[in-house]
Parts: structure tokens; sequence; C-alpha cells
């Protein structure tokens, strides 16, 4: 896939930016406002499917490679389960125990600050960045399936 | 309630120009525009949580993952539809309508939960100390990563397998193993 004209490319080059900041918002607030890891991760994968039809797919990928991305979405699937499994230990409750709110935070005053609610950030974080590196994973292999189908049709 | 009605109408109009359009992109396109119409049906009964999610799928990735996939720009549609289905799927949607109706009859009224008649269920737990247990101001958030966590856990593994057989399935190397022979 090739790029598009200089026009979409500009105007795409500031707006990947705002974009990329609005998904990071959307996470790392998901447990005061509106929104959460899933809907945050799928914006910060559409920044980077921007750049792909904007620029073309080899742009992308050498920005963030196939492998890389499906590093970042296996660190988000461990990450969760780390969380769930700290509270099982740590706190020795149960599972998705919320240690960090129960021991550290439950006696100080900490109600819509942005460090607050123990694990719920961590677990956001977690499926954001899970849930963006799988939808850019998703459509880079499909585009990349694509691209294969029409070189054999070629030969 | 009006604005209900509107928009209800707007996705059904929406959603025939879909099955009825010719041209794949644009049958994408009216497919979001039922998604867009529905997310703001979510933004007025107060719910933008999953007002965001829906408007940020359905718009946005569906209408960019055919955009990229797709082969060519005009993809066109062709075939006459077979009587037969088409006459099995009208009994079909005529049936589940007329259930619908049996169950919404049921309903309680519009605004009015329904767990709030039970005073023992979970989700009076839920509003009512989801706060001072968890700290999250979001009572979405506090649900779905907290008392429900195991929820997403699920969705996450779903998502999390979709992924790796799309890969598998999807892997360049793959066809180089299909052009040997077996031994």
């Amino acid at each position: 896939m090739k790029g598009m004209t200089i026009i979409v490319k500009t105007i795409s080059s500031w707006v990947k930016v705002l974009i990329f900041l609005f998904g990071t918002y959307v996470i790392l607030f998901g447990h005061l406002t509106p929104g959460g890891g899933f809907a945050g991760g799928v914006i910060l994968a559409s920044a980077y499917v921007l750049l792909m039809l904007a620029f073309g797919r080899e742009f992308a990928e050498k920005n963030l490679s196939l492998s890389a991305v499906s590093k970042l979405d296996c660190v988000g699937a461990l990450f969760f389960a780390a969380i769930a499994l700290f509270g099982l230990f740590y706190g020795g409750a149960c599972f998705f125990w919320n240690f960090i709110q129960a021991e550290f935070l439950a006696d100080k005053e900490t109600a819509l600050h942005l460090v607050s609610a123990g694990t719920i950030p961590l677990s956001n974080i977690a499926i954001g960045l899970k849930v963006g590196a799988s939808l850019f994973l998703v459509i880079l292999v499909l585009s990349s399936f694509r691209l294969d189908t029409s070189a054999n049709k070629e030969e | 309630m009006t604005i209900f009605y509107i928009l209800m109408l707007f996705v059904i109009i929406a959603a025939i120009i879909a099955v009825e359009t010719k041209r794949l992109l644009s049958a994408v396109i009216c497919v979001g525009a039922v998604g867009f119409g529905a997310s703001i049906m979510f933004l007025f009964l107060r719910a933008p949580d999953i007002a965001i999610t829906q408007v940020v799928v359905e718009v946005l990735a569906l209408i960019i993952l055919i955009r990229v996939c797709i082969s060519r720009e005009l993809t066109f549609i062709s075939g006459d539809k077979e009587f037969f289905a088409m006459v099995v799927s009208i009994v079909i949607i005529f049936a589940i309508f007329l259930a619908g109706v049996r169950v919404l009859d049921t309903l309680p009224d519009f605004g009015t939960p329904v767990f709030a008649e039970t005073t023992d269920a979970a989700s009076q737990t839920y509003t009512a100390e989801g706060m001072q247990k968890t700290g999250a101001a979001n009572l979405v958030a506090s649900v779905i990563l907290d008392f429900r966590a195991y929820d997403t856990l699920g969705e996450a593994t779903v998502l999390f397998t979709s992924i790796i057989g799309a890969t598998v399935i999807l892997r360049k190397t793959s066809k180089k193993l299909l052009e040997e022979p077996d031994k």
C-alpha cells in the first residue's frame, strides 16, 4: 500500500499526535471520567492506522514493527494477569483482590485524584496496551495478507 | 422520547440502505451510521462509557478496517438474491419481532432499573458502596475492573486467542510451507 497525497500527509502528521494524546488521556483517566482501557486502546490503534493509511504500510511498520506489536500485546496480557495474581498472593484474599486500595490507600482521602482506586488504573493501562496492540496487529496482518494474494495473482 | 424515535428512524433507514446498496464501502459506511445513531442514543440515556466505545469501534475501527483490507476502492456486490432465503429470513425476523413484543411488555417502565425492586441485588451494592470500596469515581470502571474483573479477563482472553488465530493463519511463512510437498 502506497501513501496518499501531500495534503493528507501534512494534516495527518499534525493530527496523529492529538489522537495519540487523546487515547492516552482516555486510558489514564479511565477511573475518573468515561472511557477506559478498551476505548482508549482502540483510539491509540487508530492513530497508528491513520499513519499507515497516509504514509503507507512500510512507514508504519518501520515505526512499530510486527514483532514489536505482538510483544506489546503479550506484555499487556501478562501485566493484566500479573495484577490479578498479585491480588491472590499479596493479600491472600482472592483473585483480582484490589490490594493497593485495601492496603495503602484505604485510610487516605484520594477521591477524584489521579492516583486513586488501587489497581484499577493499572488494569486500564494493561487493557489499553493489549487492545491497541492487538487491533493494530490484526489490521497489519490483514493488509499484508491482501498484498500477498494480489502478488500471487500477478504471477 | 421524541429524539429516540428520530434516531431509531435514522438507524433503520441506514440499515436498509446498508443491505440494499451495491458498493461494499458504502454498505460499511452505512453500518457505521447505524453504530453512530446507537451511540447518540446511549449518550442521551446517560451512558457515556458505552457511547465512546460504540463510536470508536463501530465508526472508526470498522470503516478503517474494511478500507485497509479491501483490495480495490470500488468493490461491487453482484448476483441476485434467492427467493427462498429471503422468505426464510423474513419469517425469522417476524418471529423474533413477535417474541420481542412479548418481552417488551414485561419490562419495567422507561428509566426505572430492574434491580430497584429487589433490595439485596448485587447491583445495589455496586452503586451504593462502589466508591468507598474501590475509590474509583467512575463506577463503570470499578465494576468492570474490580467487582467483575473476571469478565474483563475472559474478554481479554477471547481477544488474545482470536489475534493469535489471525496471525497464525495469515502469516507469510505458511504459504512457503504449503508449496513444499508432504513427506
